[in-house]
């Protein structure tokens, strides 16, 4: 007999896991049973849910109101949400008061928005120089154009008071967004630079704007803007809130850059300066790309910060999304118990959309930065 | 520029990277400045023209209306610079709140959302996403008009075992009143604090030494809490409470709390605590797995780790995010306005610039006050930061 | 250089400032082809929006006068919809030429904020609004009530002063919009609703149930609504007040909207100095002479505008009272013209 008859030739079979440790059930039971506190944890949120999800599926599906001409159905006992009078209130909120007529202008102004914002963000996309260009050069003036009218086009002047709505929200977002990131850009390069009057002038302009709330902007902006221009030159009721809301999001985009610029390698900016690039080229041909490549996820956050700050206009009588929702509510036509909440379940869901959208996309390119830094 | 032999060949100015640096400058200053002065020069002239009030009279003037909360002694006779003092403690009155709560919320589910247990992590992210979503005036308005108006009438209140009523007019709570004796009860309450802390230390220094372990928590509650409940029994029940009654068209006596701060501090609080959540979230998840797993393997259960290994190196990366977040909230206050809420901007920046029309001045008054709240804050969260720097070898 | 050149034109800006204020409104107005008039978003009666987005309303139809008077078009109006807080401001800038939206003529308004009421248009007054079922028969009653009401106005100023001069404790419930502070009177969130008595009747219209309201009988304070115009322009300042004493005096002559082609030819001198057919009145307003004409052609005399959107034509059946001619024992008199 061989000595080395003990030793296997072949490796023993894996053991199955001992019973109760695998399958569906122990996968479960790990998940939501691991011991008596989680036990217990996992009880009292079974009791929220079903506390909870009947009450909203009730109110939200089951007992609402899908259809009315008017709001004497949504104001019986016992009904839900009024769908009735969101679907009836559609157009106002996306539109406000501009003309019915001309609504088109609106849709294809968001529409091509829509699309130049879709090319800029699609990574992997071609020609994003060209898009960068449309979308902060062409794109305003074109829009400016379109939406307000003008008689050399053919198209009718719409006086800025009777824009409202979806169409104001998505104004006053775009044009911070456009704006701010260009000035956000210059405000991080001052607050780096070498110079000590730009710097201090940048940094005292982020600290400030960093530092006092926004509606407090607005309300200069709105205030104090007319009266620190001739009166000649007063600006347009909608204009001002956009010049606040711009500047506010600038400051706050340039704190997102400057991180950018931070992370940068020293090497990057010396490796430039040795090729004997001016300091514009070295900025924009070796430094910017970069930062503004990683700094996407922190431009997207602040974007969504932004979008959910456009708001705050309603606060100083511009007609924005939720403006409309608060002045639909006030309709005698449609006064029931249940339209306020309705109005804000729809709200609360626009925003919802956008900014868990955003969020999402600022997540995955965040995970694909990453993916590239590990190597 | 000297021009010894052998020096750099001499540099035009406009190459010099100093005197074009210079240029630079200056050309920002002159531009910055002409923009400031020629907007002061408008406004000064704009504001003659239009007769608006220059200076600060208005401050010693009459405001003629009244506040439904106040916290020190106010009526429509005292003086604008009342309500701005008025406004000023409701805002801080919110935002102390505010921060206390929001703080308790968001730890608990940035815990929760770290939870092995399945479906309480999914309860937390689904509520951390939806609220983070949404505009915090979205939901003000929502707490506010959707929730809290239609409550019942004062008749009909929803009361809880006839001590708290709520209605449409607020939350009436049984107030304190301190009788004679009432002095004991601080001072019992000051004495156990004092001994709490005094068995701490000593219980500290035992460990320290011996290495055994005292039971600091339960001696601390005991120590804090029994010994007021004693002095209040000693000293004949000092301190009564004035129940809210019905009357007239509404509660009377107790303690109110108005639907306005109810729906400004429950907006806020919901909100900013799904922010911290990620904050604890971030900072929790920043300690290394090694860490934890040492800890495990020193033989520490799961909840001494949380507290003595991984929550302290936590904290390091929670903190100065969290203080952030504090002051977004005091920040946030501002939207009071929209609820009427009477803190500092409803009050003082809307009805009192309104009545007096000194827009400039109150503006910017308005402005340095949080202005100056966010430089405090910067100031607590650099001294924090010199303070936690890593101390290393 | 291009750099010098903004510099240039800021500091330009900045100088040429004390010139550039209060040109002659109405040759911007004529210049411009259209009245910018600033207007409430939302008082039934007084300024609303209809169904189409187009103003309506007594105070709307005096800016539709003014336009009458210049342009002969009472639709060349461009209207600014503006809250309590903002309208002085939206005046003082010159965003707006003339503000027509229920405001009270108060003594402040116009020593210290340099504005100049026209004319009193609608004599008011503020009172209170409260359920029936609280069985309130006065506003002496109302010790201890919340009572909401619009901020920034008058009316929050004379809340003050009545409950504080009677000594009775309340809980003022400030909104921004008057449309707020009755939908949370709907709600319950106050026993009472202050504001002018015409808005309470116009507000009670709205409400669910008009008839479970009462409007007490106290009339707490003075406040005679009108047209505001910037100082320092006396030229629009006489045009904006005449434009209301050409309708009452219209009334007062028994001319309509119907009847006044036919009183063109009327023997009545009076009558001839009002429809332009004697005498150049407009001139000095820089105006035709036919601008009282224009006014009644287009948009009528007083009482017709009151009768149309406030009195027996409207929803709100409010009695002309107070607001009657000096000849039917009211307060509304015209200085002649002549």
């Amino acid at each position: 007999m061989d000595p080395r008859a003990f030793l296997r030739t072949a490796p023993e079979p894996t053991l199955p896991p001992p019973p109760g440790a695998t399958g569906f059930f122990a996968l479960w039971r790990a998940r939501l049973f691991a011991d008596a506190t989680t036990g217990v944890l996992t009880v009292l949120g079974l009791a929220l849910i079903v506390w909870a999800a009947p009450i909203l599926f009730r109110f939200l599906i089951l007992d609402a109101v899908w259809t009315a001409p008017d709001g004497k159905a949504c104001a019986a006992p016992g009904a839900g949400a009024c769908w009735a009078y969101v679907w009836r209130k559609f157009p106002f909120f996306m539109y406000g008061s501009y003309p019915v007529e001309h609504r088109w202008r609106v849709d294809v102004t968001l529409l091509a928005g829509a699309a130049l914002i879709v090319w800029l963000l699609w990574r992997g996309a071609p020609r994003k120089g060209l898009a960068a260009f449309l979308f902060f050069a062409v794109y305003p003036v074109a829009a400016f154009f379109l939406l307000r009218g003008a008689e050399f086009l053919g198209l009718p002047v719409v006086s800025t008071d009777l824009w409202g709505g979806v169409l104001v929200t998505l104004i006053m977002a775009l044009a911070g967004i456009v704006f701010s990131l260009p000035f956000g850009v210059l405000l991080a390069l001052g607050r780096r630079s070498r110079l000590p009057v730009v710097r201090a002038f940048s940094v005292g302009f982020i600290e400030i704007m960093r530092g006092v709330p926004m509606i407090t902007v607005l309300f200069m902006a709105n205030l104090m803007l007319p009266l620190f221009v001739p009166p000649a030159l007063s600006p347009d009721r909608l204009l001002r809130p956009l010049v606040g809301v711009a500047l506010f999001a600038s400051a706050y985009m340039a704190e997102v850059i400057r991180g950018g610029l931070q992370a940068m390698p020293k090497g990057q900016f010396e490796g430039a300066m040795a090729l004997g690039l001016t300091y514009p080229q070295r900025m924009r041909l070796v430094i910017l790309p970069q930062v503004l490549t990683i700094v996407i996820p922190g431009i997207v956050n602040t974007f969504i910060g932004l979008f959910k700050d456009t708001t705050l206009v309603a606060i100083v009588g511009i007609f924005d999304f939720l403006r409309t929702v608060e002045t639909a509510r006030l309709d005698p036509e449609w006064a029931g118990p249940t339209i306020a909440t309705t109005g804000y379940v729809f709200a609360a869901l626009f925003y919802f959309v956008f900014c868990f959208g955003m969020s999402r996309y600022s997540l995955g390119v965040e995970t694909s930065l990453q993916k590239g830094r590990t190597r | 520029m000297a021009t010894i032999a052998g020096a750099p060949p001499k540099v035009r100015p406009w190459n010099d990277p100093f005197w074009r640096g210079l240029a630079y400058q200056v050309a920002l200053a002159v531009v910055v400045g002409v923009l400031i002065v020629g907007a002061i020069l408008n406004a000064r002239a704009n504001m003659q023209a239009r007769g608006i009030p220059t200076g600060f009279g208005f401050w010693d003037d009459p405001a003629r209306f009244d506040i439904n909360q106040t916290l020190i002694p106010y009526s429509a006779t005292s003086p604008n610079s009342r309500v701005f003092w008025v406004g000023l403690l409701n805002t801080l009155v919110v935002a102390g709140v505010g921060l206390v709560f929001a703080t308790m919320l968001g730890f608990a589910l940035g815990v929760a959302r770290l939870s092995r247990n399945w479906l309480i992590a999914k309860i937390a992210t689904v509520y951390i996403e939806a609220v983070r979503n949404v505009p915090l005036l979205v939901q003000l308005l929502f707490w506010y008009n959707a929730v809290l108006k239609p409550l019942p009438n004062p008749r009909q209140s929803i009361a809880l075992f006839d001590l708290a009523f709520l209605n449409n007019r607020g939350l009436f709570l049984p107030a304190p009143v301190p009788k004679e004796g009432f002095v004991a009860l601080p001072l019992a309450l000051g004495l156990g604090v004092a001994l709490a802390a005094a068995f701490a230390w000593w219980a500290r220094l035992r460990q320290r030494e011996t290495g055994a372990q005292a039971p600091v928590g339960a001696v601390s509650a005991a120590l804090i809490v029994g010994l007021p409940v004693a002095a209040h029994i000693l000293a004949g029940a000092p301190l009564a409470f004035d129940m809210p009654q019905l009357k007239g068209f509404n509660f009377a006596g107790g303690f109110r709390l108005t639907p306005e701060l109810v729906a400004l501090t429950v907006g806020l609080v919901t909100y900013t605590a799904a922010f911290i959540a990620e904050i604890v979230r971030a900072g929790v998840m920043s300690v290394p797995k090694g860490q934890h797993e040492a800890a495990a393997a020193l033989g520490l259960r799961a909840a001494p780790i949380r507290k003595l290994v991984t929550m302290p190196q936590a904290m390091r990366v929670i903190i100065p995010p969290l203080i952030n977040q504090y002051l977004n909230l005091t920040k946030n206050s501002t939207l009071a306005v929209a609820i009427g809420y009477p803190d500092l901007f409803n009050v003082f920046a809307g009805t009192v610039l309104n009545n007096t029309g000194a827009a400039v001045q109150i503006m910017f008054m308005t402005m340095g006050v949080y202005l100056a709240f966010s430089l405090a804050t910067s100031a607590i969260m650099n001294a924090y930061n010199a303070r936690m720097a890593l101390k290393e070898r | 250089m291009t750099k010098r050149a903004a510099l240039a034109a800021f500091a330009a800006l900045g100088l040429s400032v004390s010139s550039a204020a209060a040109g002659p409104t109405i040759d911007a107005v004529k210049k411009r082809g259209q009245l910018v008039c600033g207007v409430n978003p939302g008082v039934a009666g007084f300024g609303l929006p209809d169904d189409k987005g187009q103003y309506t309303g007594f105070d709307v139809d005096f800016c539709r006068a003014i336009a009458a008077a210049v342009f002969n078009d009472p639709t060349k109006v461009r209207y600014v919809a503006l809250s309590a807080k903002d309208r002085f401001t939206a005046l003082q800038s010159g965003e707006i030429d003339v503000l027509s939206r229920n405001t009270t003529w108060t003594q402040s308004r116009e020593v210290g904020q340099g504005f100049l009421f026209g004319a009193v248009t609608y004599y008011d007054g503020q009172g209170f609004m409260v359920r029936k079922k609280l069985n309130v028969g006065s506003a002496l009653e109302l010790s201890g009530a919340s009572v909401c009401v619009q901020q920034g106005t008058t009316t929050e100023l004379n809340l003050a002063d009545y409950f504080r001069s009677h000594d009775m404790k309340y809980e003022p419930v400030v909104f921004a919009t008057a449309d707020e502070g009755i939908k949370s009177y709907d709600t319950g969130r106050c026993d009472a609703f202050t504001s002018d008595m015409s808005q309470l009747y116009a507000e009670r219209t709205k409400l669910g149930q008009p008839d479970d309201h009462v409007i007490l009988p106290e009339v707490i304070s003075k406040e005679p609504l009108g047209p505001v115009v910037r100082q320092g322009d006396d030229q629009w300042f006489n045009l904006v007040k005449w434009t209301h004493y050409a309708m009452v005096t219209a009334e007062e002559l028994g001319v309509t909207q119907k009847n006044v082609d036919d009183k063109l030819k009327a023997p009545n001198p009076e009558t001839k100095r009002l429809l332009g057919t004697e005498g150049n009145f407009g001139e000095g307003l820089g105006l035709t002479a036919d601008w009282a004409y224009r006014i009644v052609k287009h948009v009528g005399n007083y009482g017709e505008i009151f009768e149309k959107n406030l009195g027996e034509g409207s929803r709100l059946k409010i009695k002309r009272g107070i607001n009657a001619l000096w000849t039917k024992n009211g307060l509304q008199y015209a200085p002649p013209i002549r």
